[in-house]
């Protein structure tokens, strides 16, 4: 019989002993939600599965509760526990009797109130929200008949229509750009697109860099990028503007 | 003959006591003298007469229903010879198995309150977060404040609720449980004994 494969299934842990033990040890399991009595169950509950008695398995397991009773012991009173170490047996006893004696009056006044409660099982009484306090009036303002129909007059109107307009991006056309372009490079043999349209907004060069798309598919202008980021070269490949007219009204919106 | 209709009545006590009737039958809380008074519109005083004549009239065998004196107010309450009826009609989700870490924890919270989490785990020697949540819920008890004047742990009290459902009149009426010396003593002396056989 092996400890640390011992199965659990206790309110705040379910799974291996082992695991519970790398939870705690993690400090990702706090120990006073463990329920310790259940792990010692648990253990007896196996051990008594099994005909004859695994002394190896017991002192084990007693090794390892033990180290989870005092962790949890320490959790439990963190500061107190430094405290009690200080002070000499006599008033050690002394400290530990009188809260064993807190303990036993709070148990004391627990059984006093299940009697009571008991006593109190057949009072039936109305549970309801809490106490309805006097409600401040609000009195209304004397009214007039025609503000109430002025009011529904209103209603009855149909709102304005709601504008969308600015939900639809607007893009430039990109034949504006084609014709640019064009132009550039039947002045220059090549540029630089991004000293081009440095100065647009960012639709603007969207349409900018469609329209460069454009050319380059109409075999008039060559493109290149020496890295990605890097600055695109633009250069005029050569004198053709046969299909011009067509491309010119071509739109992002309508493509 | 400024106030004709308080002529009227004969008995305007009897009157006031039908207020106070109707009062406790629609509130669905014990309500104070001092609110049954602002309700009533009139004196203390004369609210705890009339309050006596109501409970003369709504007694234990003498109606089915009772007027008790709970959390700190006045309420109506089925008589006690009719609760097999009354549980027939419905449960009360807030007394029902009350297990005995819920009742450990609400005794301290009782005695001690308000007070915290950890107060309770230091007194009970195991966290009572469970059992805070349960009472939380059941309406027994509810926050009140935090240690440390804010930065500290929540502190918790008991509802008007837990002392109407033990039938208490208020809080002074838990008894006093310094009595247990005797047996503080005798495990004083117990654990002596043990450790004089250690040192020996």
């Amino acid at each position: 019989m092996i400890v640390r494969e011992l199965e659990l299934d206790l309110d705040a842990f379910e799974g291996p002993f082992d695991l519970l033990l790398a939870l705690v040890l993690k400090e990702e399991l706090d120990l006073r939600d463990v329920d310790l009595a259940g792990i010692v169950t648990a253990f007896l509950e196996r051990l008594a599965e099994r005909e004859e008695l695994d002394l190896e398995a017991c002192g084990e397991f007693l090794v390892l509760i033990a180290a989870l009773l005092e962790l949890k012991a320490r959790a439990l009173f963190p500061d107190e526990a430094a405290e009690l170490a200080e002070l000499e047996p006599e008033e050690a006893a002394e400290e530990l009797a009188r809260r064993l004696a807190e303990y036993r009056r709070a148990k004391e006044a627990a059984a006093w109130l299940r009697e009571r409660l008991a006593a109190a099982g057949d009072r039936y009484f109305r549970l309801g929200p809490a106490p309805c306090a006097p409600k401040v009036e609000t009195p209304l303002a004397p009214q007039d008949p025609e503000t109430l129909a002025r009011v529904l007059r209103l209603l009855a109107q149909d709102p304005p229509d709601v504008s969308l307009s600015h939900m639809a991006l607007r893009f430039p056309p990109v034949s504006q750009f084609l014709e640019r372009f064009r132009a550039l490079l039947r002045r220059r043999s090549r540029f630089d697109f991004e000293t081009e349209v440095g100065e647009m907004t960012r639709l603007e060069q969207a349409s900018a860099f469609l329209a460069l798309l454009e050319l380059r598919r109409a075999g008039e202008l060559s493109i290149e990028q020496a890295a990605p980021f890097a600055p695109i070269r633009v250069s005029r490949l050569q004198e053709n503007n046969a299909e011009d007219e067509r491309t010119a009204q071509w739109t992002v919106r309508s493509a | 003959m400024d106030r004709p209709l308080r002529l009227i009545s004969t008995d305007p006590l009897d009157k006031l006591a039908r207020t106070l009737e109707a009062l406790l039958v629609v509130a669905s809380a014990p309500l104070s003298v001092e609110e049954l008074a602002a309700a009533a519109d009139d004196d203390p005083e004369r609210i705890e007469d009339a309050l006596r004549l109501v409970g003369e009239r709504f007694a234990e065998e003498r109606s089915g229903i009772v007027l008790e004196h709970v959390a700190g107010g006045w309420a109506f309450r089925a008589g006690r010879e009719e609760a097999p009826a009354c549980a027939r009609l419905f449960e009360r989700p807030a007394q029902r198995s009350l297990s005995q870490a819920a009742l450990e924890t609400l005794a301290i919270v009782a005695y001690l309150g308000p007070c915290s989490r950890p107060d309770v785990a230091r007194i009970r020697g195991v966290a009572a977060d469970s059992a805070v949540a349960n009472l939380l819920e059941r309406g027994l008890i509810a926050e009140a404040g935090r240690d440390n004047g804010g930065g500290g742990a929540v502190r918790y009290r008991t509802t008007p609720l837990f002392e109407r459902v033990f039938g208490l009149e208020s809080l002074s009426e838990l008894p006093r449980l310094d009595d247990v010396g005797a047996e503080a003593a005798e495990i004083r002396d117990r654990l002596h004994a043990v450790a004089e056989k250690r040192s020996a």
